[in-house]
């Protein structure tokens, strides 16, 4: 789990996608092979600004044991300005969520292992709104 | 060669929780515990925040506003008395979230509240050495109380960061430290909760070192009171700043734009220099301001700020006013719930 966690840690705690400069595709999490270019694949690593907005949403009533401090928490599905689509927690009570709301990137705790373990840290998504 | 703050981020939690609540659960009365603080909120993080994740958030807002390439920061400090690791630097995760790359100076401080402006400090002296050209210093707490302790009506979470480089929007004319042995407030190893010297944090703590600190820096640069347009000190409660603000010969109107304990309580690290950024939000060109710091142990750390025109041309908002009306209400449960404090 750890050494997985940190050969993640970059594209993790900010929002570093690839860009395929062929066909002026965005990804993320990113690729190292363009699934359009192939063999003309002319990837690179872009940081992407971490503004979207909401495309859809879920609403999580019935937690694992290690979220279950944060329930009722909403999963979203976001659309960043770049049209890259993200699956992400978005931080805020779930009476304020709706479809086309503006979000932003935050960053969070995803949790840690146990009390003596390493915390893992990484990107979320706030209400826009949220300074 | 002029060198001074060249941006600064801050960050506040969202949620906070009113002094009625906190003396509803521990049946004190509300109307004596806000006339003897001066306090009526106070800040609390979410349940998957932290002082890195307070940190990044400050940090990333400072870089941003700086417009300047995250890798030509050359060292890190982040000052904290609540890193999330007792051993594992708050800093390498604010560079690596930051993408700073690896090239950087670095460590985490601890010196109560006032570890930030220690980190603030150290990369003054490393941009004005030439070994750096920008140095980042953070100040951010999510500080501990224990429940039903007198400090459970203050201990609150935000931080601020500042970018400490040449051609600054506000240049730091002079600082000064004034340090001794003082145990008013401490915390052993493995202790979840701080301890203090009640009365004793007073006047041979904050009184002693804020106006040993202030005077010091206003005898080394021929300054008095009148000369600063604004003022900040710590701020563990509102009656402290207020009265060694008289102390010194500042008035309420000095000090007012950077008091922001009443509404948000005591950031700890963040305490001063939140009240800093509150200032340099209002400031304009040419006003100079003092800052003072606190550290129990015990330290304050003096600073005398001149604003300069490149201000004008900085981005400020949203201010720090701004994200201390941003409030959402929560209960002592959810409260307790929030700060980990609940044993399963």
């Amino acid at each position: 789990m750890l050494p997985r966690f940190w050969r993640k840690i970059k594209y993790r705690y900010d929002l570093v996608g690839s860009y395929c400069e062929n066909c002026q595709s965005f990804f993320y999490p990113p690729r190292n092979l363009c699934p359009h270019c192939r063999r003309r694949s002319k990837i690179k690593e872009v940081p992407f600004n971490g503004k979207g907005k909401v495309l859809s949403y879920t609403v999580v009533h019935d937690a694992p044991e290690e979220y279950k401090d944060e329930k009722p928490y909403v999963i979203a599905l976001i659309e960043l300005e770049n049209g890259v689509k993200v699956l992400s927690q978005l931080v805020c009570d779930p009476k304020e969520v709706e479809i086309g709301m503006e979000v932003k990137k935050a960053f969070r705790k995803y949790g840690e292992d146990g009390a003596s373990g390493i915390i893992y840290y990484g990107t979320k998504f706030v209400p826009a709104s949220h300074f | 060669m002029k060198v001074g703050i060249v941006s600064y981020g801050t960050y506040i939690p969202i949620y906070r929780i009113k002094v009625e609540e906190i003396a509803r659960v521990w049946g004190e009365s509300a109307e004596a515990i806000k006339s003897g603080l001066g306090i009526y909120q106070k800040s609390v993080p979410d349940v998957d925040e932290d002082t890195a994740t307070i940190s990044v958030e400050a940090a990333r807002e400072a870089v941003y506003r700086a417009n300047i390439d995250p890798k030509d920061i050359g060292a890190i400090y982040v000052g904290s008395e609540s890193h999330p690791y007792a051993v594992k630097p708050t800093a390498t995760i604010v560079g690596e979230a930051l993408g700073v790359g690896n090239d950087f100076f670095s460590a985490d401080l601890e010196f109560a509240c006032k570890a930030g402006t220690a980190g603030m400090q150290m990369c003054i002296g490393f941009v004005k050495s030439g070994m750096i050209r920008y140095g980042l210093a953070i100040g951010a707490d999510t500080s501990q109380s224990k429940p039903g302790d007198a400090l459970e009506y203050s201990a609150a979470a935000g931080g601020a960061a500042f970018v400490i480089g040449k051609d600054p929007i506000a240049v730091i004319e002079e600082t000064y430290s004034f340090t001794s042995d003082t145990p008013d407030f401490w915390r052993r190893e493995l202790q979840p909760y701080p301890s203090h010297g009640g009365r004793f944090t007073g006047l041979p703590a904050y009184f002693r070192h804020v106006t040993s600190a202030a005077r010091g820096l206003m005898e080394k640069t021929g300054l008095n009171a009148q000369d600063f347009d604004y003022a900040v000190f710590h701020q563990p409660n509102a009656k402290f700043p207020v009265r060694v603000a008289k102390m010194l010969g500042f008035t309420n109107e000095q000090i007012k734009p950077g008091l922001l304990v009443p509404y948000i309580g005591n950031t700890y690290s963040g305490s001063s220099i939140l009240g800093l950024a509150a200032i340099l939000d209002v400031a304009k060109p040419g006003d100079r301001i003092l800052l003072v710091s606190f550290g129990s142990g015990a330290g304050s750390d003096a600073f005398s700020i001149i604003v300069t025109d490149t201000i004008e041309n900085f981005e400020r908002n949203p201010s720090v006013w701004d994200k201390i009306e941003k409030g959402v209400f929560i209960d002592y449960g959810m409260y307790l719930k929030h700060r980990g404090k609940i044993r399963m």
